[in-house]
C-alpha cells in the first residue's frame, strides 16, 4: 500500500518531468552535435582536405552539399579544364608569394610482389605539394624538385598502403607497381586516420612529370592547381587575383559567371553551414513545443497538488501565511520540478552527445551556453506553469481549505 | 476598554445551503478581558465552532463587529488578516492540523517563518515553545511518531510560539482520552497562570470546569454567561 503510493508518486513525478526533460535533452544534444560538427568541419575536414590558407583552382567544385541540379551538372561538364598555361599564368602573375602544385588523381590498383590493393588514390603532384598539405613523414622523405622535374619513378605512400602492401617490412627503397610501372618508395606519410569513416591513408603520391600521370589525366590538363599563401590576407588577395586572371584568360564578360571553381576551406564549409543553419533554425521550435507540453503537464500536476493539499494550505493560512507566501511556495515547487527535469535533460543530452561521439565519426562537444539556456528554461517553464495553480492556492479561503478532505 | 482583548457586537454568520439560508450565529455579543479563561459550551450545532472561526479570523462574519485589541478586524483586507492570525491569534484545533511531513520543530517554526523571523531565532524560539509544553525531547519526531496528546501539545506550542494575545482552542481534547486530556488541560492552566488569555470550546463539563467563566450558546445565541469557581487540575 505504502509502496503503491510511492510508486504512483514516482510515476507522477516522472511524467511531470518528461516534457521539460525531452525539450532540454533535445536542446543540449542537437547543439552539441551541430557545434561539434562545426568544429570538426572547420578544423578537420576543411583544413585537412583543402588545407590552411590554401585554395584550389578547379574546373568545378568537388564539395557539393546542397542540391546539384541536372542543368548545373551539364554546365560544369561543358567547362574547359584547367591547363598548364593557366597554371603558368597564375604562378607568374599572382603578385603575392605562394607555393604551387599541379595535381591529378585517380583511383587505381597498386601491386607489390603478389599482393595488390585496389581503390588507392593515385596522385601526381609537384614537389611543393607536401608543404602545401603540411604532411608529416613517418619515415623517408618527399621527392625533390630535381626528381619532380625529371619525372623520376619515386613514390610517397600513405600509412595504410604501407601496412597492406609491405606487412612486416620497411617499404623504403622497395618497389611498388603503379599502372604497370615500377616506382621506388622513398617516403611514408604519418597516419591521417579517418574522416566520416573513410580512410585518409590510402594514397600513393608521385611526381607530376612521372609516367603514371598519363593514367590520371590527359597531357597539358590537370584536375586542380593547389596554391598556398603564407597568411590569410595573402590568400584572400591570391584568390581574387586568380579569379581575375582566369576571367581574362577565358575572356569572360562582366555579366558572365566564372566557368571555373576556386575552392577554399571556407567555401567547402558553405554547404555544411546551410545545413547547420537550418538545424539551428528548427531547434527553437522543437524545443519550444516540448517545453510548452512540459509546462502544461507541470501545471496540471501542480493543480492536482493544490487540490490534494488544500488542507495544508488552510493550515498555513491559519498560521499567518499571506497570499504571496502561498504563491511563492507553489511557484518554487513548480520551478523545482521543472528544473530537476531540465537537469536530467542536460545529463541525458550530454550522454547522447557522448554516445554519438563514441559510436559515429561525428564529434560532439557540449556547448556551455546550451547548459545555461537549459537550466534557465527549466526554471522559467516551471515558474510560468506554476503561476496559475499557485494563484488558485493563494486565493483559497482559510476555513474552507481547513474543512476540506 | 484597554484591558479588553476581544469585543464582538451583534455578530451573525449565515450559510447558504442550496436554496436555504442557515443562520449559524444569530447575533452574538461578548467581551473577553486580558488573562480571562473562558469556556464556550453548548449542544452540537449551536454555533460554537462558527464563533471560534470568527474569533480566529479564519472566517468573516455576515454582519456585526469584531474588535481585537482595539482594532476592528471584521472588515480587514486579506493580508492584514493574515498578519493578525500570525501575530495575535494562536489556534488549537480538535484534529491538531499538523503538517504530516514536517517534524514537531518544523511545525512549531511555521508561524515564525510567516512572521519573517530569521532561521536561527526561529529554531531557538520553537525549541523553547516545545519545552514549555514538555516536548523538549520529541522535536525531531514527525506527527505520526507522536501520540495524540503529544500531537496536541505540539499544536499548542505552535499556537504559542509567536506570543499571541489570545489562545483559541476548539474542542482541543475532543480526540483525546481522559488521561491525555488532563495533560493538555494542565498545560492550559499553567499558561493562564502565566498571563495567557484563553478561550476553549468544549462540551465536556470537567474540561469547562477549568475555566473561570462559562459562556453557553444555543441555536446561535448566547444562552448564559456565568463566572464560576475554577477546579485546578492536580
Ligand atoms: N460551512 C458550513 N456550511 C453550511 N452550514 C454550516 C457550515 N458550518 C456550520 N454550519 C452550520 O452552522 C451551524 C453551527 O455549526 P457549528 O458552528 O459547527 O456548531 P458547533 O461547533 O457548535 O457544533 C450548524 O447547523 C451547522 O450545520
Ligand atoms: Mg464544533
Amino acid at each position: 500500500m505504502a509502496f503503491n503510493t510511492l510508486w504512483t508518486q514516482k510515476l507522477k513525478s516522472f511524467f511531470s518531468l518528461i516534457g521539460v526533460l525531452i525539450g532540454v535533452t533535445f536542446l543540449i544534444a542537437v547543439v552539441s552535435i551541430v557545434q561539434g560538427m562545426n568544429v570538426y568541419m572547420e578544423e578537420e575536414f576543411a583544413n585537412r582536405l583543402v588545407g590552411l590558407n590554401t585554395f584550389q583552382l578547379r574546373r568545378m567544385s568537388d564539395f557539393n552539399m546542397g542540391n546539384v541540379t541536372e542543368d548545373m551538372w551539364k554546365e560544369w561538364m561543358r567547362r574547359p579544364r584547367i591547363n598548364n598555361e593557366d597554371a603558368n599564368v597564375v604562378e607568374a602573375r599572382l603578385g603575392t608569394p605562394a607555393l604551387f602544385s599541379r595535381s591529378c588523381d585517380e583511383q587505381g590498383k597498386v601491386t607489390v610482389g603478389n599482393r595488390s590493393a585496389k581503390g588507392i588514390n593515385l596522385n601526381v603532384v609537384d614537389a611543393p605539394y607536401f608543404q602545401i598539405k603540411n604532411y608529416e613523414f613517418a619515415s623517408g622523405r618527399p621527392f625533390t624538385a630535381q626528381e619532380a622535374r625529371a619525372g623520376a619513378a619515386v613514390a610517397v605512400i600513405g600509412a595504410e598502403v604501407a601496412e597492406k602492401l609491405f606487412p612486416g617490412v620497411n617499404p623504403l627503397g622497395r618497389t611498388a607497381t603503379v599502372a604497370s610501372l615500377p616506382y621506388r618508395v622513398i617516403g611514408i606519410i604519418q597516419k591521417q586516420g579517418t574522416m566520416f569513416g573513410f580512410s585518409m591513408d590510402k594514397f600513393v603520391i608521385m611526381p607530376y612529370e612521372s609516367p603514371a600521370r598519363r593514367q590520371a589525366c590527359r597531357l597539358a590538363f590537370m584536375d586542380e592547381l593547389h596554391v598556398k599563401s603564407p597568411t590569410v590576407a595573402q590568400m584572400t588577395a591570391a584568390v581574387d587575383r586568380t579569379e581575375e586572371l582566369m576571367r581574362i584568360r577565358r575572356r569572360l564578360r562582366p555579366n558572365q559567371e566564372d566557368n571555373f571553381a576556386i575552392q577554399t576551406a571556407a567555401g567547402a564549409l558553405s554547404g555544411w553551414k546551410q545545413i547547420s543553419t537550418v538545424l539551428f533554425a528548427a531547434l527553437p521550435g522543437l524545443v519550444a513545443i516540448s517545453l510548452v507540453v512540459g509546462g502544461i503537464v507541470i501545471m496540471n500536476i501542480m493543480l492536482m497538488a493544490v487540490s490534494e493539499r488544500t488542507r495544508e494550505i488552510g493550515i498555513r493560512k491559519a498560521l499567518g501565511a499571506k497570499r504571496r507566501d502561498i504563491l511563492a511556495q507553489f511557484i518554487i515547487e513548480s520551478a523545482t520540478i521543472s528544473t530537476v527535469g531540465a537537469l536530467f535533460g542536460i545529463a541525458l543530452g550530454i550522454g547522447l552527445a557522448y554516445l554519438v561521439k563514441a559510436l559515429t565519426p561525428l564529434p560532439a562537444s557540449v556547448a556551455p551556453w546550451s547548459i545555461g539556456v537549459g537550466v534557465f528554461l527549466g526554471v522559467a517553464v516551471g515558474m510560468i506553469a506554476g503561476v496559475y495553480p499557485a494563484s488558485r492556492a493563494s486565493r483559497l479561503d482559510p476555513i474552507t481549505a481547513l474543512r476540506s478532505e | 476598554m484597554s484591558d479588553l482583548v476581544i469585543q464582538i457586537v451583534d455578530l451573525t454568520r449565515e450559510y447558504q445551503m442550496g436554496e436555504d439560508r442557515v443562520q449559524a450565529l444569530k447575533g452574538v455579543s461578548l467581551e473577553i478581558a486580558r488573562n480571562e479563561y473562558v469556556a464556550i459550551m453548548g449542544p452540537s450545532g449551536s454555533g460554537k465552532s462558527t464563533m471560534m472561526n470568527m474569533l480566529g479570523c479564519l472566517d468573516t462574519p455576515t454582519s456585526g463587529e469584531y474588535w481585537l485589541n482595539g482594532q476592528e478586524v471584521s472588515r480587514m483586507p486579506d493580508d492584514a488578516l493574515a498578519r493578525v492570525r500570525n501575530r495575535e491569534i494562536g489556534f488549537v484545533f480538535q484534529t491538531f492540523n499538523l503538517l504530516p511531513r514536517a517534524s514537531a520543530l518544523q511545525n512549531v517554526e511555521l508561524p515564525l517563518v510567516y512572521a519573517g523571523v530569521s532561521s536561527r531565532a526561529r529554531r531557538d524560539r520553537a525549541r523553547a515553545a516545545l519545552e514549555r509544553v514538555g516536548l523538549g525531547n520529541r522535536m525531531d519526531h514527525k506527527p505520526n511518531e507522536l501520540s495524540g496528546g503529544q500531537r496536541q501539545r505540539v499544536a499548542i506550542a505552535r499556537a504559542l510560539v509567536n506570543e499571541p494575545s489570545i489562545l483559541l482552542a476548539d474542542e482541543p481534547t475532543g480526540n483525546l482520552d481522559s488521561a491525555t486530556s488532563a495533560d493538555v488541560m494542565r498545560v492550559f492552566d499553567r499558561l493562564q497562570a502565566q498571563g495567557q488569555t484563553i478561550v476553549v470550546v468544549t462540551h465536556e463539563a470537567d474540561i469547562a470546569a477549568h475555566a473561570a467563566r462559562v459562556v453557553t450558546l444555543k441555536d446561535g445565541l448566547v444562552a448564559s454567561d456565568a463566572r464560576q469557581e475554577r477546579i485546578q487540575a492536580a
